[in-house]
């Protein structure tokens, strides 16, 4: 009777093991797979000229990533300035200053930011930002665009990023003890001092971490801002031209990559840098994190 | 001495100005959805196919794209969870609390998390080519599965790591073993793994990106694993891209359905949360 | 739900089961008809050279020591003694301490504790009521609390779950209290009541010790008599161990006491003997209150 119980209790455990493991190992496998599918497109060109080039054309075997880096790089960067101003706002009021109605309204407004598919923010940005940017915004600065601009997808992609940034800063906020901001405030400190000097500093890696993480998530987006930023395969000069993301083009040239020799090695590349930029960001700032979160609990 | 007052009145002033610009971006994706998605729906959008000529603008409806979406992340949820409740269960009833192996997994798992559903679409093409298969109902399945393991795993570990080291040693100590206590855990987070997977399979009916390549598109209802199969987000973002206007939209309606499933499941979510408690331990 | 079970328990009042005698004292507080038999058995539990190291830190050094059967054993100690860890090696929860590393014996009826595995262990756990510091209740309802362990140890029969379930809440002096509301959770007790609960938990398995890690510290002066008188009583069937902070409570209660310091076991005999004629220069001071 209790060799049986044992039995199936180590069983379990043994299944158990191995489902973790497998699925832990995931992050290897997919790594490895990506790698030997992009390995033909090393055999005839260095990872300088992929990465450096600019010079994409699939169909005489030219394949210079440089646009897409630059695109992706730049959606993100002004996705990110823009969305982490207002998203650490937002979280130090909610912790420090409202009052629980307004948390018991504002969270659950964040769940929905944060539970809409990429697919509706695309939807969203064809619909309001796009015709904002063509309509208004550009005539003021250049003579003519789209709308289809590496601007929108930088707006749609903050959005986007907002109630995550915002999530991660309220945790992280709100892992400072009390007594610290007590300390503070018994001395004569303000309310915002006290954020200032002793809050935000005190978890100042956690919100540089938590940016991070922001960041890859921003870098994988792709439904939404392939649907606004205009796609086109150049280095963009300024924020009213459009430009061609990494994910976007992955995903836009899916359909025809069976059909030129090297151009699926060379789009599993392209998934493959996004996979080690996305994993490594990821690594770095879940350590951290994990980190901050020892020193408080 | 003024001076700190003018500091802290100012930023209070930015601070609600941030909260207000988060909230109008909430309110106007919401408002844009319903109000454009609601003067193009109705009852033929979801209960037809797509028939003849659908494509310039003639008669049908999207229901292959949601019966696909059902078809994909039911069975995908089916498969996840029971890949991804035993991991729960590994990592904090079969581990110690600061064991090595737990640190780690939940690092892999976090960065999982963190993988953009496209390179998930990739890796799950370059599967589907080492078997030989076609784009297919199977090969969404397959990848929506990946895809939302570490999600479920990773909410459902936070639910349950909140759940007291105490209760774990009183039933060691009445003679348990640790998959007999598998049990006492299970009743105490199941709301828990409720909300978890409900917050799981809104993330897994909206993604597009890693169906695009797996599931493919199609304008029948699969009657079989190995038939390509529509979606949701991918009627969307296929009928949007369409210069014919009643074809935009129905990318609008399906955009409006996809938006309420979401949000129901996010209300479904909160309302368990609140509900099942009762043996809760404060 | 409550009328259902109301009504079901009237049959067994009127069986008179013999769990009252005529005055309402518990008269025997091993169930009739327990599943392991051992009333008359005597049981012993003996450590030798027990070290245990958690970490780097020697936390328990060189134990030797025999618990008394039947008797109320006292450890006394100030805190960071090893006490608790002490009481985790007797039911092998020292397991799920991370970094810990356990050698010598502890001999229970001559099977060693320390080397045992698998089937043992959970027989051992079996055998070693633990009661915490902090009651735990765990989360269910009352009922189900104390039908628990019975149900892993292969009790399924309602009936007798039923039985078992209000023996051991009448040994545990809960059960007027309990009676209607046997479906409630249990987090809704008081905690003096939860504490009972454990101790009742702890009985329905059938065990021969009792370990109690400082159970009545988190209770009020009223809850933690009840939990103590219960104690005195149960000794007749249960050998007892009780870490305790409170001198005054072994004094009240102990058989026997052990004194440790820092990891080591300095005195320890008869409790009559070792708080009037201590014999180690520490224990004086200890006893005198000079550290606590």
């Amino acid at each position: 009777m209790m060799t049986i119980r044992v039995l199936k209790d180590k069983t379990a455990g043994g299944i158990m093991f191995f489902l973790t493991l497998s699925s832990m190992l995931l992050v290897v496998i997919m790594g490895i797979g990506l790698f030997l599918k992009s390995a033909p497109v090393f055999e005839e060109h260095s990872l300088g000229e992929l990465l450096f080039s600019s010079s994409w054309k699939p169909m005489r075997g030219e394949f210079g990533f440089l646009p897409f880096i630059m695109g992706t790089i730049w959606v993100t960067v002004i996705a990110v300035v823009m969305a982490v101003p207002v998203s650490l706002l937002t979280a130090i009021y909610l912790t420090e200053y409202a009052r629980p109605v307004v948390r018991k309204y504002v969270f659950p407004a964040l769940d929905i930011l944060a539970g809409l598919p990429s697919v509706i923010y695309g939807v969203w940005g064809t619909l309001l930002i796009v015709p904002f940017i063509s309509g208004w915004l550009a005539p003021r600065f250049v003579d003519f665009s789209t709308g289809y601009t590496m601007l929108a997808g930088g707006i749609v992609l903050g959005v986007m990023i907002l109630p995550l940034l915002v999530s991660l800063f309220i945790e992280l906020i709100t892992s400072v003890p009390e007594e610290l901001r007590e300390a503070s405030i018994s001395l004569g400190a303000t309310r915002w001092q006290t954020t200032k000097a002793v809050v935000v500093r005190a978890v100042l890696p956690g919100l540089v971490a938590a940016v991070v993480l922001a960041v890859s998530r921003a870098l994988g987006e792709t439904i939404a801002v392939l649907m606004v930023c205009g796609n086109l395969p150049e280095i963009p000069g300024s924020l009213f031209d459009a430009c061609y993301p990494i994910p976007a083009l992955i995903a836009n040239n899916y359909g025809e990559m069976l059909s030129l020799p090297l151009y699926e090695a060379a789009l599993m590349f392209a998934a493959l840098i996004l996979f080690i930029v996305v994993l490594l960001f990821n690594l770095v700032s879940r350590v951290v994190l994990y980190r901050i979160e020892k020193t408080f609990s | 001495m003024k001076l700190k007052f003018l500091e802290e009145k100012l930023f209070k002033i930015l601070m609600t100005g941030a909260m207000l610009t988060v909230l109008a971006f909430v309110v106007s994706i919401i408002y844009s959805i319903l109000t454009k998605g609601w003067g193009a729906m109705s009852w033929d959008m979801i209960l037809k196919l797509p028939g003849g000529g659908f494509y310039i603008g003639k008669e049908g409806g999207f229901l292959n794209a949601i019966v696909g979406s059902v078809y994909i992340v039911g069975i995908s949820t089916l498969l996840g969870l029971l890949i991804s409740i035993p991991v729960v269960f590994y990592l904090n009833i079969y581990l110690k609390r600061r064991s090595q192996i737990a640190y780690i997994a939940r690092i892999a798992y976090d960065v999982l998390f963190g993988i953009p559903s496209i390179v998930y679409g990739a890796f799950g093409f370059t599967i589907m080519i080492y078997f030989g298969l076609k784009t297919s109902l199977l090969g969404g399945i397959i990848v929506i599965t990946l895809l939302i393991i570490p999600i479920f795993i990773r909410s459902m570990d936070e639910v349950a790591r909140q759940f007291p080291r105490e209760i774990l040693d009183a039933s060691y100590s009445l003679g348990a073993t640790r998959l007999e206590t598998i049990r006492v855990v299970l009743r105490q987070i199941a709301p828990g793994i409720a909300t978890a997977t409900l917050l799981s399979v809104g993330r897994a009916i909206g993604d597009a990106a890693s169906v695009m390549f797996t599931a493919g598109y199609t304008d029948s209802i699969p009657t079989s694993l190995s038939q390509p199969a529509a979606t949701l987000p991918l009627a969307v973002f296929f009928q949007l891209s369409s210069p014919i206007k009643e074809v935009q939209d129905r990318a609008y309606a399906a955009a409006l359905v996809l938006t309420l499933i979401v949000l129901l499941l996010s209300v479904l979510g909160r309302y368990i949360t609140n509900r099942f408690s009762k043996h809760k331990l404060k | 739900m409550k009328h259902f079970f109301q009504a079901l328990s009237l049959p067994v009042k009127s069986r008179a089961y013999p769990f009252n005698a005529p005055d309402g004292k518990v008269a025997n507080l091993f169930r009739p008809d327990r599943k392991f038999h051992r009333d008359e058995e005597e049981s012993e539990l003996v450590v030798r050279d027990l070290n245990v190291y958690i970490k780097e830190q020697h936390i328990l050094k060189e134990i030797n020591l025999a618990i008394p059967d039947k008797k109320i054993t006292c450890i006394v100690g100030p805190s960071g003694c090893g006490k608790s860890t002490l009481l985790k090696t007797f039911n092998r929860l020292i397991d799920s301490v991370e970094g810990a590393r356990v050698s010598g014996k502890v001999l229970l009826n001559g099977t060693d504790i320390v080397s045992s595995s698998g089937p043992e262990i959970i027989h051992l756990r079996r055998e070693m009521g633990l009661i915490s510091q902090k009651p735990c209740p765990l989360p269910m309802s009352i009922f189900d609390n104390i039908a628990y362990g019975c149900r892993i140890h292969g009790i399924r029969n309602r009936k007798k779950l039923r039985l078992v379930v209000r023996h051991y809440l009448e040994a545990a002096g809960l059960w007027e209290e309990v009676q209607d509301r046997l479906n409630t959770p249990a987090i809704r007790l008081s905690i003096g009541q939860q504490q009972r609960l454990c101790l009742a938990r702890s009985l329905a398995v059938e065990p021969r010790f009792i370990l109690a890690d400082e159970a009545t510290s988190a209770l009020d002066p009223i809850s933690s008599k009840t939990i103590e008188e219960l104690f005195v009583k149960l000794k007749q069937n249960y050998s007892i161990v009780m870490v305790t902070h409170t001198l005054r409570q072994a004094l009240r209660i102990a058989d026997n006491v052990i004194f440790m310091y820092l990891g080591e076991v300095i005195e320890s005999g008869p409790a009559e003997r070792v708080f009037n004629r201590p014999e180690h220069k520490l224990t004086r001071k200890y006893l005198s209150g000079v550290f606590s």
